[in-house]
């Protein structure tokens, strides 16, 4: 039964399955950003308090979220890869990596952009912003510990166990702004609750979520096709395939 | 012997050997509590010579000084040990590892960690920090360093391997250290103000607790991968 799941462990037929999955991710993905955007950025209603600057939300907060979850799932692969000794599910955790770290930087650069007219700062030094710039850290602290090994399975175990180890951040990012009074606004979606945004502002936040995710998915695909022909590169399998 | 030592024997005979180790090159042991006391001469150099002044920020410089030492002195907690293959034969020994890596670490506190607390009072003073103060800054201190200890020894032996792994030590560990950081200074701040500081006190003795539970297994983890390659 659980067939399908062994052979995904195959470098060649994994290598063919992420091939034939990424265009149903990358197409879609490119067409809910563009009505995501067109929907946020020009039919959403204005915000009564904030205007029209509020706009910057539908990138903003999809990119936290994404940031979020990117290191969720590389701490899931890292940790199958440590326990099943998977060695695709390092490759995929490594994939993963850049993705996260690109996320969170926008998250920071998107939120800082619209933190000068809302707030009046660049930068505040409170709970949620720093946790997601210690999220960059780690990310970026993962990259380093993996390229400066020679290794290539001592890379893949040594930055599992520290992916791993970091994953304690997540939660604290998410809670820091019911943990402590923050300048951040409070949760308003990702709560047990009722959302606190109006319906019309809801709906394209989530279309760029969801286009946001479906690229994410494209680009493992291709990152983790990338990661096997890397890894794969003296395997006689690959004069078939490319 | 013919027994295989039990757990507290095995605790003893590493701390014991780790003490006595130092104690032999006891000047490179107080190579981290010079540079603590030179690093935090840095500041009033650099800021202002004004104890009122320095005082609002003496709890944070206190507290990063400690971090910086105290990570200097991790880098090579475990170099040694597994250069000369002491560290191949713990991990075959058939003790179990996560044990014998905590043995290590609580030493490297003893030996590092602690004579920073002690020191800290003085290094408060000589920033400005009243005596009222000093309790609540000698317990977060200890608090902090302790779990510090665990932290950098997970980086540690993540790193062992690695030329010129100091650096990446540091960036690998201070992240996960910017909490305690944070509740460390916050401590020292309430106390300064005539609050109770309890509240940034208990998280640090939650994050104590977690990293001492915690800790040495993945401290075994990384270290088992650091040394079978």
């Amino acid at each position: 039964m659980w067939t399908w799941f062994h052979k995904l462990s195959s470098p060649p037929h994994a290598y063919r399955i992420l091939g034939r999955l990424a265009p149903w991710f990358g197409w879609p993905a490119l067409g809910l950003i563009l009505l995501g955007v067109y929907w946020g950025l020009v039919k959403a209603p204005a915000d009564y308090q904030q205007g029209e600057g509020f706009r910057i939300l539908y990138v903003h907060a999809p990119a936290a979220w994404m940031s979020m979850f990117i290191y969720v799932v590389m701490a899931v692969a890292a940790a199958i890869g440590l326990i099943w000794r998977m060695k695709l599910a390092h490759a995929a955790a490594a994939a993963c990596a850049p993705v996260g770290a690109s996320f969170t930087f926008l998250a920071l650069a998107t939120g800082s952009i619209w933190g000068k007219p809302m707030w009046g700062t660049w930068w505040v030094w409170d709970a949620r912003l720093t946790s997601e710039l210690i999220l960059l850290f780690l990310y970026l602290g993962y990259m380093a510990l993996r390229s400066s090994f020679d290794d290539p399975r001592r890379a893949d175990r040594a930055s599992a166990v520290l992916a791993i180890v970091g994953v304690i951040n997540v939660p604290i990012i998410h809670y820091s702004v019911e943990w402590w009074t923050t300048l951040h606004q409070p949760a308003s979606v990702t709560r047990i609750a009722k959302p606190a945004i109006a319906l019309p502002m809801l709906v394209p936040l989530f279309i760029m979520l969801a286009g946001y995710q479906l690229y994410f998915g494209w680009l493992l695909c291709r990152r983790l096709q990338g990661e096997i022909l890397r890894r794969e590169r003296n395997a006689g399998w690959l004069q078939e395939v490319a | 012997m013919t027994q295989p030592a039990g757990l507290l024997e095995s605790m003893r005979l590493v701390v014991r050997r780790e003490l006595t180790l130092a104690w032999r090159r006891w000047d490179e042991a107080a190579q981290p509590l010079l540079f603590y006391l030179v690093v935090t001469t840095l500041f009033p150099l650099a800021t202002t010579p004004e104890l009122a002044t320095l005082r609002t920020v003496g709890g944070g410089v206190v507290w990063v000084a400690a971090l910086l030492s105290s990570l200097l002195a991790l880098e090579s907690v475990f170099r040694s040990d597994v250069e000369d293959g002491t560290m191949e034969q713990w991990v075959l020994s058939g003790q179990p590892l996560a044990w014998l890596l905590l043995a290590k670490v609580v030493a490297h506190w003893l030996l590092t960690g602690l004579p920073l607390v002690l020191i800290s009072p003085v290094v408060g003073a000589a920033l400005g920090l009243p005596v009222g103060i000093w309790p609540t800054l000698v317990l977060s201190l200890a608090l902090g360093t302790a779990t510090l200890s665990v932290l950098g020894g997970i980086g540690a032996a993540l790193t062992v391997g690695i030329r010129r792994g100091s650096v990446l030590l540091s960036l690998l560990v201070l992240p996960l250290a910017m909490p305690l950081l944070i509740f460390g200074a916050r401590a020292v701040s309430l106390a300064l103000g005539g609050e109770s500081a309890t509240g940034p006190l208990q998280l640090l003795a939650a994050i104590f607790c977690l990293a001492w539970s915690l800790g040495p297994l993945a401290m075994s983890a990384a270290m088992r991968v650091s040394t079978e390659g």
